[in-house]
């Protein structure tokens, strides 16, 4: 089932990249930049540090305000995504039990102030990662990555691949539907069955793709797929960038967290 | 065992990301050379054949979980050492962006540990020294068992190396590798087998897809792969220096490692405005040219008498406060726009 939903999520994510909102029509190549960029700047801090992370909340939450992105659509990936650094992570409150900070009068280990900026910077990179796609369509990032100068085959296959992702994933999905029904329990699903299943798909595969080849030649292909949508930098892309960027080192160098907290603490004292 | 952004310092991630996409480029110029066209909608549809692959699970024998295959060696198999890195980096860039798999600094790394060990070792060092004309289907499995999961264990390597050397995890070198090695032997011996039942099974269907495709053609002669390595491990160098700019405002593992090379002393110092620290930083720039200390404590030595530092729990409350303080402004920000939006919709 697990896979059945991120299907599923593909093809959603796919939707919302076609939106058409401030943030959609930005460059992609600015987007891609631009959030490679923050997140170079967001693992830069050390692994002690927390509260200066939190500024860099505002990326995310602009590009997902900006872009009218529901909040649970990214929310709900990202907490059920990817538990490697979780997973990784969670030996450091065992391993560091040094004493780092106690606020109001409560020890905290230096392990768990680090777990805690993992986790931080986890949600911060992870959620730029895929507001930037629902930001983005996939044919605009693949625009960018072949003005950006990438080899042109490498973009071209991975076209080709978004392409028929959708396709295949319903092949893929389908016979293992037809297994499911046709099996009981944990039967049908031994590797016998697994290992005979995927090779008649991946022998589809390749005659689909044989297909799709002669249908090409039939239409005139030499190499090359033309794109209709062509984006062109901007003054509003160049804005972008210098905001986001010069915004970004602000709040590296400045500690804009620790400021309001102190005069925040001062006034109630 | 995708890498994630939060494991990595930008120094690792940007030598990943530098030997990577060094490596796209450099296979893209291969396939170019002798390029065949029909090569492009097939090595997409494999690509995508990945994806639809891993919709169809397993049960992992003996444990009675269910698993499905990574899929790289295979394309190496299918496709030839170039197209198949190119395929593979290519699945891991649509994993990275829809699934959120790792993220977008850890791809570098990402595409290097799945991507060059099947390609460049598991496929051209073992599988075609092993695999002939004309080879018997026995030959076929044991050459597919032992290349994924050497593939695997180079692949889990790395993990740790990266993550070690990013210092951000407080596991022991021995640990961590004790914890990963052996689930990836497991990992690779079942990747394998599938691996070697399929290469099996569709030469029994389709002979010409395992036997006759580019692969087996154009399996890279030695002389190409060190060059190849060569350019690799020149380009990491390069991007790790230039990268190091980021690393010298904040410290990162790999300081951590050079203090401990150097075994600079710890100064225990409070936390406090920033003029203090810039002015603090400063003096520490002069001393280890490009590379600043600490500014927050002394927090990256593991081992050592240091003294802790002792941090003034005004100053940590004022952290929290602080950061309460701005999430909330920035969530503020966010339904603002969102409000904007709506009212605009509405006239």
């Amino acid at each position: 089932m697990k896979f059945e939903t991120e299907f599923f999520n593909i093809g959603y994510l796919d939707t919302l990249s076609y939106k058409d909102t401030f943030v959609h029509r930005l460059d992609p190549r600015i987007k891609i930049t631009v959030s490679f960029i923050f997140i170079l700047f967001v693992v830069s801090f050390p692994k002690y540090e927390l509260s200066a992370l939190i500024p860099f909340f505002l990326y995310p939450v602009f590009l997902l305000a900006a872009g009218n992105i529901p909040f649970r659509a990214i929310f709900k990936k990202v907490l059920f995504v990817s538990p490697f650094a979780v997973f990784i992570g969670i030996f450091n409150p065992l391993l560091d039990t040094r004493v780092l900070l106690t606020p109001f009068g409560i020890p905290v280990s230096g392990g768990w102030v680090s777990f805690l900026s993992i986790l931080v910077k986890f949600v911060l990179t992870v959620s730029t990662a895929l507001l930037l796609i629902a930001v983005t369509s996939f044919p605009g990032i693949c625009e960018a990555l072949e003005r950006m100068k990438l080899p042109k085959v490498f973009v071209l296959q991975l076209l080709f691949l978004y392409r028929y992702l959708f396709v295949l994933l319903d092949v893929g999905l389908r016979m293992s539907r037809a297994r499911d029904a046709r099996s009981f329990g944990k039967k049908g699903k031994e590797i016998k069955t697994f290992i005979k299943l995927i090779s008649v798909l991946l022998v589809r595969s390749v005659e689909r793709a044989e297909r799709i080849y002669q249908a090409m030649l039939s239409r005139g292909f030499r190499g090359e797929i033309r794109v209709l949508k062509h984006h062109t930098l901007g003054l509003f892309d160049i804005l972008f960038a210098v905001t986001a960027v010069a915004f970004f080192f602000l709040i590296k160098k400045v500690h804009i967290v620790n400021f309001v907290g102190e005069t925040v603490s001062r006034y109630i004292r | 065992m995708h890498m994630a952004d939060a494991l990595l310092s930008p120094v690792v991630g940007g030598a990943m990301w530098a030997g990577s996409l060094g490596t796209i480029i450099y296979c893209a110029k291969q396939l170019k050379e002798q390029m065949d066209e029909k090569l492009i909608p097939l090595m997409g549809v494999l690509g995508a054949f990945i994806f639809a692959g891993q919709m169809i699970n397993f049960t992992i024998p003996m444990t009675g979980s269910s698993g499905h295959i990574g899929g790289g060696m295979l394309l190496a198999i299918l496709l030839g050492p170039y197209p198949a890195f190119l395929v593979i980096a290519s699945v891991l860039i649509v994993q990275a962006l829809f699934f959120a798999d790792g993220g977008l600094l850890a791809l570098g790394a990402n595409i290097w540990n799945l991507g060059i060990y099947p390609a460049f070792i598991g496929y051209p060092l073992i599988y075609r020294a092993i695999v002939k004309q004309n080879a018997s289907n026995k030959v076929i499995t044991i050459a597919s068992v032992l290349s994924v999961v050497i593939g695997l264990q180079l692949g889990a390597l790395s993990v740790v190396l990266e993550t070690k050397l990013s210092g951000i995890t407080e596991l022991p070198f021995s640990t961590f590798l004790l914890m990963m090695q052996p689930i990836h032997l497991a990992i690779g011996l079942i990747e394998g087998f599938a691996t070697a039942g399929i290469v099996v099974y569709v030469r029994s269907l389709r002979p010409d897809i395992v036997d006759n495709l580019e692969g087996v053609k154009s399996a890279s002669s030695g002389g190409s792969l060190k060059k190849l390595l060569i350019i690799m491990a020149i380009l990491a160098v390069i991007t790790g220096g230039a990268f190091s700019w980021f690393a010298s405002t904040h410290p990162d593992g790999l300081e951590w490692s050079i203090e401990k090379i150097y075994g600079k002393p710890e100064v225990p110092e409070k936390q406090n405005p920033v003029t203090e620290n810039l002015a603090k930083l400063q003096e520490k720039t002069a001393i280890l040219p490009g590379y600043s200390l600490p500014v927050k404590g002394a927090e990256n030595t593991e081992s050592g008498p240091s003294p802790w530092p002792a941090v003034d729990p005004g100053t940590s409350l004022s952290g929290i406060v602080g950061s309460f303080m701005v999430l909330a402004v920035i969530i503020l920000f966010g339904i603002g726009i969102k409000f904007m939006r709506r009212q605009k919709a509405k006239m």
